[in-house]
């Protein structure tokens, strides 16, 4: 049960090339910062990124973007962040735009094991192109479906060493549902603690989802 | 008392005690200084957190604590902290009473276009889709018309960010209010005419025979 933490290099280099990466936050609050930066330094290529937005050139995401890791974006918002915009209108880089609440339950029912989620967001909108439109009691829903990935990359509060996290006030947005939803979840929280700090009301993901922790250079 | 102000003021006599309010980035976000004396209403950041106040005390921020354009608030006593998943089961799930959005056009049936210029700018529907699917009432709070071009139009000549009809549309000249029949203007600003809002609407306006000053209550 117990996980020794890794560096954050050691993280970063298992996180191949090409693979499909969630990565926690929200205009970077509550992205982990320091796996950004150990991709950015081994120079990782060609990441499809899930997130909630590409924040800023210089902030969270943003900062992968602009060191040239990204090949293909999933979030619902990239309207802070002009070299997004400027890479996807050059097609160096593919964009989906998907509803924020729309993301963060395809997400849950990746994690979750559901075969989808029935939506009323984006019923007669471009959204809904291509996508299954059903109709339950005279409600018109889209069915959206689950989605994984290879890897999450989470920002935590608080991990004990058993890999049980916390999270804190608006930080926590994508990170706990992303949690469920990838083959390899490394977690980096700001502290490590001994195990039984945490009291279990207290603990948001379990350490049973946690593949990695980071812990900091000494 | 500029556009903005005149449109935060008026969306802000919308507010009924004890609702939960979203308000979007930008002009929206302006709402919150002018709630009406003597109610009380709380007000979500998507990201997550209900029961805050902008900014923080000077010296206060925390680097955890932001609202949904990024900037940092402060938590009020009482305010809870959740994530995505649930920020948007309460706003799908009809527990916001009002959501207040900035709009790029609106058109005759009361549909909003918020969200991309195809070709130009794609900044994205963010949780505006959500916004407009699952919120009780929606406001559309925005300038009447941009770089002379009316925002309010026959039929959108961008994306829709909903098929939903917005429930009011509040503008620097005028307040307008979607029906079955067409946009029906309701009140007009201070020092308005009815033939200068006619002026910069791009969409046939039911205009009835006496349509009153908006009122935009007091410091």
């Amino acid at each position: 049960m117990r996980k020794a933490a890794i560096t954050a290099e050691a993280a970063a280099a298992l996180v191949v090339d090409g693979a499909r990466v969630m990565i926690g936050g929200f205009l970077g609050v509550g992205s982990p910062d320091r796996l950004i930066d150990a991709l950015i330094s081994r120079g990782a290529r060609g990441l499809t990124i899930i997130g909630n937005d590409t924040a800023y050139p210089t902030v969270g995401v943003g900062r992968l973007i602009e060191a040239g890791c990204v090949a293909r974006v999933e979030a619902s918002h990239i309207g802070t962040n002009p070299t997004t915009q400027r890479l996807m209108s050059d097609g160096a880089i593919e964009v989906e735009l998907i509803p924020q609440g729309t993301l963060a339950e395809r997400i849950r029912a990746g994690g979750a094991g559901l075969g989808g989620v029935l939506t009323p967001t984006g019923v007669g909108t471009m959204v809904a192109q291509g996508k299954q439109v059903i109709e339950i009691d005279g409600a018109t829903f889209l069915l959206e479906k689950p989605m994984r990935a290879d890897f999450a990359l989470l920002r935590a509060h608080e991990a004990d060493y058993c890999g049980n996290l916390t999270y804190r006030l608006t930080a926590a947005n994508f990170n706990p549902v992303m949690a469920l939803a990838a083959d390899c979840v490394i977690a980096e929280p700001d502290e490590i603690v001994p195990a039984g700090v945490i009291p279990p009301d207290a603990v948001r993901t379990p350490g049973v989802l946690v593949t990695h922790l980071v812990g900091r250079a000494r | 008392m500029d556009a903005k102000e005149t449109i935060a003021r008026r969306v802000a006599m919308e507010l009924r005690d004890g609702m939960l309010v979203n308000l979007g980035i930008g002009l929206p976000t302006l709402v919150a200084r002018f709630v009406p004396m003597g109610i009380s209403v709380a007000f979500q950041t998507e990201n997550g957190l209900i029961g805050f106040s902008a900014p923080p005390p000077e010296g206060m921020a925390n680097r955890d604590l932001v609202d949904a354009g990024g900037g940092f608030i402060a938590a009020l006593p009482g305010a809870a902290s959740f994530d995505s998943a649930t920020s948007f089961a309460l706003i799908r799930g009809g527990h916001v009473g009002l959501a207040v959005l900035g709009a790029l056009q609106v058109d005759a049936s009361g549909r909003l276009a918020s969200w991309i210029i195809p070709g130009k700018f794609t900044p994205g529907m963010g949780g505006a889709m959500d916004l407009v699917a699952g919120a009780k009432r929606v406001i559309v709070a925005m300038q009447h018309a941009a770089k002379g071009e009316p925002k309010l139009v026959e039929t959108l000549t961008l994306p829709p960010t909903a098929a939903r009809r917005v429930s009011l549309i509040v503008t620097e000249l005028a307040v307008i209010e979607p029906t079955d029949d067409g946009l029906a203007l309701r009140e007009r600003a201070p020092g308005v005419s009815v033939s200068d809002i006619l002026a910069s609407t791009g969409a046939r306006l039911i205009v009835p025979d006496d349509a009153p000053e908006m009122p935009l209550g007091c410091d």
